[in-house]
């Protein structure tokens, strides 16, 4: 009789989630409409206090539920992760919220039930977990995205999302069931086990499985929600779909490909190999002629996480030490770029195009600096973060033997520069229009915070290196 | 005629591609988009259920329950999300879903 319920530090964090979402469901309901900030304020203080619990949990790999979830140094490393990019996001809505005056109490409750879902997602052992804790964040975030709901952008974010989102489950389940037929369990160790060599039933559900996983982290093919998205929904909305979401759906895509199917390596690597050259591709090509700056984030996203799959397609423990480098990397530089978005609002009203930073150098040198910054990090100049984050994947790829792939990528990344540095022209070297309004101090503090993180990241790479060489590694 | 698992796995893939073909040859209405989903889910279902049938083993079936709560959830989500959609746009036709390109 193997143990059924597990010690409970190991799922403290969910719980805590689990339970305090139900409390502030209460607190909003109880209080009415008024409740918005002190709701948000204590999201925030759940949000940061369930990071610190994962921080303290001890560093050994403990397993609940029969399997189901799994607390190793990889989850502890990705829920951190996404724990920030949770907090950070929320910390970045409350100015927007009053100043829209779209306060509502169910937004926080709403991302800390996400948030709920993600951590279960990144500890999933088995396919049941998995499908519970993608649905769990997944529906939450069709509601988010919808809001606003007396926008009509926004709610066509939502109706989009829900549709597309629905359909990529449905083929994720598909899989599923396949995997599940053909190796006779669940639990990704014991398919493992099962699955020795290729059969073609497996493959089916390997297929449509990576089908539905390619959908969240929206990789091309399954990228087409992804800008509509992105402009529909509220910024603050959008800033938390770039992050955390992104990083709870690339956890459990390396997880299941690297845990349950290591003897068929070759079949699913094609797959990855394919989705990462094609987004790396289309997000580079499709992100020219963007006018709207979180149009232009969107398609950059998509080509970021082809970027971040190439170190998955290797296979290698260096590799999945790539991914999670570059997916850290990617939610700093990801937020302070929202940070800026957030900014751009001229006599109350919020403008997105990116025109509307013309001449920004000369109204607020900063501010211009830190997006400058940002914008050849993404772009992955040396010496910044994006340049280390993209050279771990490539070193990864190429030592794994996929020099197209790698080659690929850093062209694929040149053409990518172009939208950056056009950003940074437009900013530096084009006539300057009307001040943005002032910006709030905490926008200021994460722009700052993701700024010179960018720059001075360089000077001292080790520990977050050391930190997921050593969460790669608890998954091999 | 014996009916044996590729009989149940025939028909559930043909109730899959039926949904899925419903979302992406559908022109009029959302509401259908919203059957389909849950033909998939049910294609899906009756694998899981087949699949535990033959193998001898539960964990098929009590997936399946876990689906049926999901999907429960998920047509709640859509229409909720149908209905404010509608209530903006006075429509809820496919190709009045045009505010933004794409």
């Amino acid at each position: 009789m193997t143990q059924l319920l597990p010690p409970i530090g190991a799922v403290l964090p969910e719980l805590v989630l689990a339970i305090s979402a139900i409390v502030l469901i209460l607190i909003g309901a109880v209080r009415g409409e008024g409740s918005a900030n002190l709701v948000t304020g204590l999201a925030i203080a759940v949000l940061a206090a369930v990071g610190v619990l994962v921080l303290l949990q001890p560093a050994v790999e403990v397993t609940a539920f029969n399997g189901s979830l799994v607390v190793d140094a990889y989850s502890r490393f990705m829920k951190l992760l996404a724990v920030l990019g949770a907090v950070v996001s929320l910390i970045m809505a409350v100015d927007w919220q009053a100043r829209e005056k779209q306060a509502k109490f169910e937004y926080a409750v709403l991302v800390v039930i996400a948030t709920l879902g993600m951590c279960m997602l990144i500890s999933a052992g088995d396919l049941i977990a998995l499908y519970l804790g993608l649905e769990l964040m997944s529906l939450s975030l069709y509601v988010v995205a919808a809001i606003n709901r007396d926008s009509i952008r926004s709610t066509e974010a939502g109706l989009k999302y829900f549709v597309l989102g629905a359909l990529s489950s449905g083929m994720l389940l598909y899989g599923a069931s396949f995997i599940y037929g053909f190796t006779g369990s669940v639990n990704f160790l014991q398919i493992a086990a099962v699955a020795k060599e290729p059969s073609f039933g497996l493959i089916f559900g390997i297929v449509f499985l990576l089908a539905g996983l390619c959908f969240k982290v929206s990789a091309v093919p399954f990228h087409m929600w992804t800008p509509d998205v992105y402009e529909g929904a509220p910024t603050p909305v959008t800033a938390f779909f770039a992050s955390a979401p992104k990083v709870a759906a690339m956890a459990i895509f390396v997880r299941v490909v690297i845990e349950a199917f290591p003897h068929v390596t070759h079949q699913w690597q094609q797959i990855v190999a394919f989705v990462s050259l094609a987004s790396m591709v289309l997000g580079a090509f499709a992100a020219i002629g963007q006018r709207n700056i979180k149009r232009l984030l969107a398609y950059s996203s998509i080509g970021h996480m082809g970027f971040a799959l190439v170190g998955l397609a290797a296979g290698t423990p260096e590799g999945v030490r790539g991914v999670l480098l570059y997916m850290s990397i990617y939610v700093v530089m990801t937020l302070g770029t929202f940070a800026c978005v957030l900014t751009m609002r001229r006599k109350g009203q919020a403008v997105e195009t990116i025109e509307d930073l013309s001449g920004l150098a000369r109204r607020n040198p900063v501010m211009a600096l830190a997006l400058g910054a940002l914008m050849f990090s993404l772009a992955g100049i040396p010496p910044l973060a994006g340049f280390l984050a993209k050279y771990y994947v490539f070193v990864a790829a190429i030592q794994a033997g996929l020099y197209g792939l790698a080659v690929v990528g850093v062209l694929a990344s040149v053409v990518g520069a172009f939208y950056y540095l056009r950003v940074v022209k437009i900013m530096y070297f084009d006539e300057p229009v009307d001040d943005f309004d002032p910006m709030p101090t905490e926008l200021k503090a994460v722009l700052a915070v993701s700024g010179l993180f960018t720059i001075f990241y360089f000077v001292y790479p080790a520990p977050l290196i050391e930190a997921a060489g050593a969460a790669a590694r608890s998954l091999f | 005629m014996v009916i044996g698992l590729s009989h149940y796995l025939t028909v559930a893939a043909i109730l899959f591609t039926l949904g899925t073909l419903g979302i992406f040859l559908n022109r009029k209405n959302v509401i259908v988009i919203l059957m389909s989903v849950e033909l998939i889910l049910l294609a899906v279902n009756i694998n899981l259920v087949s699949f535990s049938a033959f193998l001898g083993n539960l964990t098929g079936q009590i997936f399946a329950l876990l689906v049926l709560t999901v999907a429960a959830a998920e047509a709640a989500i859509g229409l909720a999300i149908l209905v404010v959609f509608y209530r903006n746009r006075g429509s809820i036709a496919v190709e009045d879903i045009n505010a933004m390109k794409g």
